[in-house]
């Protein structure tokens, strides 16, 4: 049996939902993201506390027509994504989160805008 | 005691941008007269200054122009160097201290780190863009060089107040937010106007076959915004600052993208 997955939002980002996008700030590199509709939903459930697979069961599969092993692989690939630009932590523990700055709601066509601010 | 000391007089000026009186202190009053010749219009006779800085002037240095700053806050401090200069600002006592050569480039340098620091937690920012004011309300026009900036600037009409060609200061006051004249130019080489008005849209600029006006929906609005926004420091709670700040501006402020060919019609649409 493959061992658990926690996942939780970098306190080092900024983000906010304008219209029906997340954006998301890293502070490393000042880099802006956009996340698309599952992005959205694995970030803005990654509490944490609540293991990567009860994510995708609740709220992945929930919201998204996507079968739970394929949804799974997804979510995994997605969450190392994440945190190789710093946006999410990702580990075998539990994390404790502190307070960051977000605004949560939902939305990555991720990583495909992703933009170096000048 | 005579003997003893030596009493090293300091002169100073006051600059105030976007209604924030920063006092520069020297002892060399030809570096003082330049600065008073550089920023004309902007140089107030206040005795109060919200913040304090000693310039103290070195033989010039052989930087790079094009070199990087770097902005990094420790302590309470913030410290800003780039090849040309090195300076240190303490927000908690207003005083903050330059080493640089006799130019004005430097202190433009540090004024404009500043003042970004200064807005952010306010809510505002320098923008990447020329504004104006027109039947007392203000206009950004922002865009990368090449844009239109110094175009549609070039192409304001009588009644218009020209800002700035280059870099806005926009401060929100309260819910609204305001555009003030700034001394920071571009290729037009002219001083804006030392004066403000409330902001009533941001235009992205591009230059296209025919004038037309779109609306920009709020997170292609964010995104731009955020992409012409000065912003120096790789600092986590500024950067915080920074982007709430465009976020919140974007739901408060229209945007749109204004394709304009180059010439004096595209005026008839802006006011």
């Amino acid at each position: 049996m493959s061992k658990k997955l926690y996942v939780a939002r970098s306190p080092r980002i900024a983000a906010r939902k304008l219209g029906e996008e997340m954006l998301v700030m890293s502070a490393q590199g000042s880099t802006l993201f956009t996340l698309n509709p599952t992005a959205t939903v694995l970030w803005q459930a990654a509490d944490g506390a609540t293991p990567l697979d009860e994510i995708v069961e609740r709220r992945i599969c929930a919201e998204f027509e996507v079968k739970p092993e394929e949804a799974m692989r997804d979510a995994e690939a997605l969450a190392e994504d994440l945190a190789k630009h710093g946006i999410l932590l990702i580990s075998e523990q539990p994390i404790s989160q502190q307070p960051i700055s977000q605004q949560p709601a939902a939305t990555v066509d991720f990583p495909v805008q992703e933009r170096a601010r000048r | 005691m005579p003997g003893l000391a030596t009493q090293v007089e300091r002169h100073n000026v006051v600059i105030a941008i976007g209604g924030v009186p920063v006092r520069v202190n020297s002892t060399d009053p030809g570096f003082l007269e330049m600065l008073e010749n550089r920023y004309a219009g902007f140089v107030g006779e206040e005795a109060h200054a919200e913040f304090d800085f000693d310039v103290d002037l070195a033989a010039p240095a052989s930087a790079d122009p094009d070199a990087d700053v770097s902005v990094k806050h420790r302590s309470g401090r913030w410290f800003m160097e780039r090849g040309d200069f090195h300076a240190e600002w303490e927000p908690a006592t207003g005083k903050g201290w330059i080493r640089q050569s006799a130019n004005p480039y430097s202190i433009d340098a540090v004024l404009r780190i500043v003042h970004t620091l200064v807005l952010a937690k306010q809510g505002g920012f320098l923008l990447h863009s020329a504004s104006a004011i027109r039947d007392g309300k203000a206009f950004l026009f922002a865009g990368v060089s090449g844009a239109g900036k110094t175009t549609i600037s070039r192409l304001a009409p009588a009644d218009a107040t020209l800002l700035t060609d280059e870099i806005s200061y926009v401060r929100k006051q309260g819910e609204d937010y305001f555009a003030f004249g700034t001394p920071f130019t571009g290729e037009l080489a002219k001083l804006g106007e030392n004066t403000s008005a409330p902001l009533a849209a941001l235009y992205l600029l591009a230059q296209g076959p025919e004038n037309k006006i779109e609306a920009v929906a709020a997170p292609d609005a964010g995104r731009e915004l955020l992409a012409n926004m000065l912003f120096f420091a790789e600092d986590q709670e500024m950067i915080h600052w920074a982007f709430q700040a465009a976020c919140d501006f974007v739901h408060r402020v229209p945007v749109y993208r204004l394709t304009f060919v180059p010439d004096a019609r595209v005026w008839e649409m802006i006011g």
